[in-house]
């Protein structure tokens, strides 16, 4: 039962985000390789630098932080919810009293299936999110298709994959936990449920951005 | 059979439950009544260990609960069933999900055999192909039977029921009560009602504990109920005009003025 109900968080986490993920990575994508050009006016700076911004901002920002912020929002507020209205309406009482452990039983899953997917969808995210880039990069004219792919093997350093890996791991766990606390403890009703749903999401992205700056400075910049 | 001796419960300086003992006789339909606040919830909900009481004991037939490890709860928990006010279906399961769901935890049994079971106690609770929908599909009636199909499927010794009727029409109810009343006497089971509803009390009450501000304020059975001079309860249990009649009717009857129904028939003539 704990592995189905894991497979099942893992389908609505995984599958679920994808939609959303994917279609923000690549306008993210797209948006940041037509800014970049905008500011990179200088003669002295070879164009194929775009491709190179355009990746490094994906994979160490863009992927991991936008898409969990986001879902913060979708997932945090739907566990928050589900939590919460389970909890009011009475139905982890009667887990309970059927002596099952109800942390373990729905809340366990649920952060181990976010752990388990949404480092997946930020590397969805990182790929489209640089196609994106490309795409808009080609079809504006900005860059054509080989100055592009040159720039993106440009100095390219692997450590920032990991970066961002690491990031999406505690970022998955927080956008997983706090709602999950939220939703577990509501007390009251429908206007509780709605109230711990919101601030559920506001706690998880503030979480999301002090974690995203003391990771930095901790596997980017450790000796200041 | 289960006893509770001197339960006290508190929330901050709010005394809920004081003093509280009680026996809950088995094969017999246990109600514990009393006015909103009363505390007859947090009772039951102590005797099933969401809540643990300050101090007092609960023992299930012989066997302290107060004192039990967690292992054993679990394993108590295993003989106990629980029909909820809002019945506490899980939403994202249907009909048949809801009812197989105890089995699927805590039982080796095949798909097959587990569906029998759910057949057999959908049936015992008189509904039949509904094994598909969800509980938004359902009437809060049937959404009742549904609980109670699921709180008995592991065939438990224990029932606990936490106003089975509330929401529920007066015909509907009594259909309720009824079901809980025959599921109480054919699996022997200790059944806990909690409960507002008169008829229910004077139905099927067949060792009645009511509270009054936290404390035990009366028990006896239904009958005893009619001839009680406890001005609380009476003023609880007959609150209107028409139930005052009723108890009165009652009392004649219990007195053999009023024979029976043939002879009631001949002086409403």
């Amino acid at each position: 039962m704990y592995w189905k109900e894991f497979m099942h968080q893992c389908v609505d986490i995984g599958i679920g985000s994808l939609g959303i993920v994917s279609l923000i990575s690549f306008f993210i994508g797209a948006v940041s390789a037509v800014q970049t050009s905008y500011q990179l006016v200088s003669p002295l700076i070879p164009r194929s630098t775009i491709a190179q911004i355009v990746r490094d901002s994906i994979i160490l920002e863009f992927a991991p932080t936008l898409v969990c912020i986001v879902l913060a929002g979708v997932i945090g507020s739907k566990i928050a919810s589900e939590l919460g209205n389970m909890r009011v309406s009475e139905q982890i009482d009667a887990l309970e009293i059927m002596g099952i452990n109800t942390k373990a039983y729905l809340i366990a899953p649920k952060i181990i299936a976010a752990i388990t997917t949404i480092p997946l969808l930020v590397v969805i995210g990182m790929t489209l999110g640089i196609l994106g880039g490309r795409v808009a990069a080609i079809g504006s004219g900005v860059l054509d298709a080989t100055t592009f792919d040159k720039g993106l093997l440009q100095n390219f350093v692997p450590y920032n994959v990991f970066f961002a890996l690491i990031k999406s791991y505690v970022f998955a766990f927080i956008i997983s936990s706090i709602p999950a606390y939220y939703g577990y403890n509501v007390k009251g009703g429908a206007l509780e449920i709605g109230r711990s749903s919101t601030k559920s999401v506001v706690v998880s992205c503030i979480m999301l951005l002090c974690a995203d700056y003391v990771l930095s400075q901790l596997l980017l910049n450790p000796g200041h | 059979m289960i006893e509770f001796k001197h339960i006290k419960k508190s929330f901050g300086d709010n005394i809920v439950l004081d003093d509280v003992s009680h026996v809950m006789e088995s094969g017999k339909a246990n109600l514990i009544i009393g006015t909103s606040g009363s505390g007859k919830t947090v009772l039951q909900k102590c005797l099933v260990g969401l809540f643990e009481p300050d101090s007092g004991e609960i023992i299930y037939d012989g066997v302290s609960f107060t004192e039990m490890t967690e292992e054993h709860r679990k394993m108590l928990r295993q003989q106990i069933g629980m029909l909820f006010q809002n019945s506490a279906l899980f939403d994202s399961m249907t009909v048949e999900q809801n009812i197989m769901f105890p089995l699927d935890m805590f039982t080796k049994k095949s798909h097959s055999e587990k569906l029998k079971r759910v057949n057999e106690v959908l049936e015992r609770v008189n509904l039949k192909d509904i094994n598909k929908k969800f509980p938004a599909e359902i009437s809060g009636g049937m959404k009742k039977r549904v609980g109670i199909a699921r709180a008995i499927v592991l065939n438990p010794k224990y029932l606990f029921c936490d106003e089975p009727n509330s929401g529920l029409d007066p015909q509907t109810s009594m259909v309720i009560d009824k079901l809980i009343y025959d599921i109480t006497k054919e699996f022997n089971i200790t059944t806990v009602i909690n409960t507002h509803d008169m008829n229910s009390v004077m139905e099927i009450g067949e060792n009645i504990l009511y509270m009054y501000q936290g404390k035990k304020e009366w028990s006896g059975t239904n009958q005893d109920i009619i001839f009680s001079k406890n001005e609380r309860l009476n003023a609880f249990i007959f609150a209107s005009e028409f139930l005052k009649d009723a108890k009165d009717m009652r009392m004649l009857e219990a007195k053999g003025k009023i024979d029976n129904d043939r002879n009631m028939d001949d002086l409403l003539k």
